[in-house]
C-alpha cells in the first residue's frame, strides 16, 4: 500500500517536471529522487533520461571539450531523444565559482553549446534544444571544494 | 525600447512612496541657504586653510574633528550618521564633545584636545525639520561653512548625508559620495538555488528596499550616471537578457534583440548609450554599443569563439577595459570604442576579470583569480603600477564610489562541506586598500552598483 502510494506521488512528480514552464530551473537532480521513489521512470519524462542516458556531462576547469564519459552520456540522450520524438529539451551550461560571475556567464553557454553541437551532430533536431547558461549562480554541488568544483562545471539536460 | 508586460513584477509602491517624500524646495527635497555668521570672518573655500588636505594615493593621518551631539531626537540620530559617514572613509578622526550652536565655540579649548575642526549643529521642527550646521577651522578661529538645511522629517537621513558630503567637501577639496546610493542584489535561500531580487539601499545600508520579487534569477545592476535608471540582467521566462528599470515608474524594458544571452551592461559616461556582451553561437561572446534614444546597435568586437564581456568606459568615453579570453585565459584588454586594436594590460599570475575604470581616470580595478583565491586590485589604464587592495576566497564585482576614492564591491566565504559557511556581502574599501568595511544588509548581498551622487 504504501509503495504504490509512491509509485503514483512519484509519477505526479515526474509529469510535473516535464510540464512546459519551466520557472529558474535548478539543477539539484531531482530526477534522481524521483527515480528512488518511484518503482520505475514514467517513459520520456526527466526521470527516464535521468535512469536510461544520465543528464549531464562535466567539463575540465575553463573547458568546454567534451571527454570520453560526457560523449558516451550524449550519445545515450541522443538514442534516448529518437525514442520520444515529441520530447524537447533544455541544456543549462554551469560554472564553479572559481571565475567571475559574467566570464562564467559566457563561459557557460560556451559548455551548453558543446552539449548542443554534439546532439546535432547525433541527429537531434535543432529546434528541439534550447540552450541557457546559468554562470555560476546555480552550483549542483554544495561546498567549495575541488569535488564540488568538478560536478559544478556541467552541461545538463532537462526535459521541458 | 518596447514595453515588455510579462517581466518580472516591481514593487513600485513602496519606492514611490518614497519619493513622494522627496517633494519641496529643491530637486533633492532638502533645501540649502546660508547661515548669517557668529562675529569674525568666514574663510573662503578658495583660501589655503590650514584644515584643508589633499588625499594623495597612500594612507594618512586622519583629520581629528568634533561631531558634537546635535540634540535630542532627531539631531542626534542626524549628528550619529554624518559622524558614521566620515569616520567610514578613514580621513577622519572623529571625536565626540560639546560644541555651541548660537556662539563661536571655546578655539583653545578646542585646539587644546587636537582638534583641527569642530562642527556645530542643532535641529528643529517636527514635520518639516531644520538642521543648522556650522563648521569651524580651530586652528584659524574662523567658520568654514555655515548653512541651513530645510525637508520633511522621513528625509532626515539624506540632510546628514548632504551636510556629510559638504564637510568632505570643505576640508578635502572634492566631491563626498555620502548622499547617494548603491544598487544590488540581495540573496536567500540556499546556496544551490538562491533567490535574487534587484535591490536598493542607500551608501551606509539604511533604506534598503527590494525592486524585483525574485521570480527569476536577476544580476549586474549598473547605475545610469544621469536618470535614475538601472540597466540589469534578468532570467525572466528562462531568457536571460539585458532590462532597463526606471527608478521613478518601476518599468522594465528589454534592451536590444540578440539571438543569445545579453549580460554584463555599462552605461556610457554621458548616459545615452549602453555597452554590453552578447553570447554567439560559436562559444563566444561579442560587445555591443547600444544607442538608447535611436536603439542603433554597433558591434564593436567579432572574433570567433572568443569571450569578450565586462566593458566599462573610460570616463572620457573614448576607450573601453574589457575582460577577454582571446589570448587563451581571461585578461584585461583596453581598445578605443570606435574599434581597432585591442591592448591587453593585465600580466600577472592568474586570470583577471570584472574591469570598471575609476571615474577619475586614472585606474582601473580588476579582479584577479589565482590558486590561492580572488584579489581585488588596481593598475594604470596602461597596466602599469599594478597593486593589490584586498583578497579573499570570492572577492568580485567592483564598482567605483563616484569621486573614485572607494570601492564597493562583493566578499563572499567558502562554503564548507553541506554548504554551510557561505555568506555573500557587500564591502567598501578605499583606494589605496585601507578601511575596509562591510554595508550591512539584512539578506545576503552582491553585485553592487554605486551611483552618481544624488541631485
Amino acid at each position: 500500500m504504501k509503495l504504490k502510494m509512491f509509485a503514483v506521488l512519484g509519477m505526479a512528480c515526474a509529469l510535473t517536471a516535464c510540464s512546459g514552464n519551466h520557472k529558474d530551473h535548478d539543477n539539484n537532480g531531482d530526477g534522481q529522487n524521483m527515480q528512488q521513489m518511484s518503482q520505475g521512470p514514467v517513459p520520456g519524462s526527466q526521470a527516464d533520461l535521468v535512469a536510461t542516458a544520465g543528464d549531464r556531462v562535466y567539463f575540465e576547469l575553463n573547458k568546454n571539450q567534451l571527454n570520453s564519459e560526457g560523449r558516451a552520456t550524449l550519445d545515450k540522450q541522443a538514442a534516448w531523444l529518437a525514442r520520444y520524438p515529441q520530447v524537447n529539451i533544455l541544456v543549462a551550461g554551469n560554472c564553479d565559482d572559481r571565475g567571475t560571475e559574467e566570464y562564467n556567464i559566457a563561459l557557460g553557454q560556451r559548455r551548453a553549446n558543446a552539449a548542443r553541437e554534439y546532439l546535432e551532430a547525433k541527429g537531434v533536431a535543432p529546434s528541439r534544444i534550447m540552450t541557457i547558461s546559468y554562470g555560476k549562480d546555480r552550483p549542483t554541488a554544495d561546498g567549495d571544494t575541488p569535488e564540488a568544483w568538478a560536478q559544478n562545471r556541467n552541461a545538463i539536460t532537462s526535459v521541458r | 525600447m518596447s514595453f515588455f508586460s510579462d517581466t518580472e513584477a516591481g514593487i513600485l509602491q513602496r519606492h514611490l512612496s518614497r519619493r513622494s517624500l522627496l517633494g519641496g524646495a529643491a530637486a533633492s527635497g532638502v533645501l540649502v541657504t546660508p547661515l548669517a555668521l557668529l562675529g569674525g570672518t568666514a574663510r573662503a573655500a578658495g583660501d589655503s586653510a590650514p584644515a584643508e588636505i589633499t588625499v594623495a594615493g597612500a594612507h594618512q593621518a586622519p583629520i581629528p574633528i568634533v561631531i558634537p551631539d546635535f540634540g535630542p531626537g532627531l539631531g542626534n540620530q542626524i549628528s550619529g550618521v554624518i559622524s558614521a559617514d566620515l569616520s567610514s572613509t578613514g580621513l577622519f578622526q572623529v571625536m565626540g564633545g560639546t560644541v555651541p550652536a548660537s556662539v563661536q565655540p571655546d578655539f583653545s579649548a578646542l585646539k587644546g584636545r587636537g582638534a583641527r575642526v569642530a562642527v556645530a549643529g542643532s535641529a528643529a521642527g517636527s514635520d518639516s525639520v531644520r538642521v543648522e550646521m556650522r563648521l569651524w577651522d580651530v586652528v584659524a578661529g574662523q567658520q568654514m561653512e555655515g548653512r541651513a538645511y530645510t525637508a520633511s522629517q522621513s528625509n532626515w537621513r539624506r540632510i546628514a548625508h548632504i551636510i556629510a558630503d559638504a564637510i568632505y567637501k570643505r576640508l578635502l577639496g572634492e566631491d563626498g559620495y555620502f548622499d547617494t546610493r548603491i544598487a544590488y542584489i540581495s540573496r536567500t535561500g540556499p546556496r544551490r538555488h538562491q533567490s535574487t531580487r534587484l535591490a536598493i539601499m542607500d551608501q551606509d545600508g539604511a533604506n534598503a528596499h527590494m525592486l524585483t520579487n525574485g521570480s527569476w534569477l536577476t544580476l549586474e545592476p549598473r547605475f545610469s550616471p544621469i536618470s535614475e535608471q538601472l540597466a540589469f540582467l534578468s532570467y525572466a521566462n528562462n531568457r536571460p537578457r539585458v532590462y532597463v528599470y526606471d527608478l521613478n515608474t518601476g518599468q522594465q524594458t528589454i534592451l536590444g534583440t540578440f539571438e543569445g544571452i545579453s549580460f554584463a551592461p555599462r552605461f556610457s559616461p554621458d548616459g545615452r548609450s549602453i555597452i554590453l556582451s552578447a553570447t554567439t553561437r560559436d562559444g563566444g561572446a561579442d560587445l555591443y554599443l547600444i544607442d538608447l534614444a535611436t536603439q542603433h546597435r554597433r558591434r564593436l568586437t567579432s572574433a570567433p569563439g572568443v569571450i569578450d564581456t565586462s566593458p566599462c568606459f573610460s570616463p572620457d568615453g573614448q576607450n573601453i577595459v574589457f575582460n577577454s579570453d582571446r589570448g587563451g585565459s581571461p585578461q584585461l584588454y583596453v581598445m578605443s570604442v570606435n574599434g581597432g586594436d585591442a591592448r591587453r594590460i593585465s600580466y600577472g599570475h592568474g586570470h583577471y576579470g570584472s574591469p570598471v575604470w575609476s571615474p577619475r581616470g586614472d585606474q582601473i580595478a580588476f579582479v584577479r583569480i589565482g590558486s590561492g583565491g580572488f584579489t581585488l586590485g588596481v593598475m594604470g589604464p596602461d597596466g602599469v603600477g599594478e597593486r593589490s587592495l584586498t583578497q579573499g576566497f570570492t572577492v568580485e564585482s567592483p564598482s567605483f564610489a563616484p569621486n573614485g576614492r572607494a570601492l564597493a564591491f562583493c566578499r563572499q566565504n567558502a562554503a564548507g562541506a553541506g554548504g554551510a559557511g557561505f555568506s555573500s556581502s557587500i564591502a567598501v574599501i578605499d583606494v589605496a586598500g585601507f578601511n575596509e568595511h562591510i554595508i550591512p544588509t539584512t539578506t545576503g548581498a552582491s553585485d553592487p552598483a554605486w551611483s552618481p551622487l544624488r541631485r
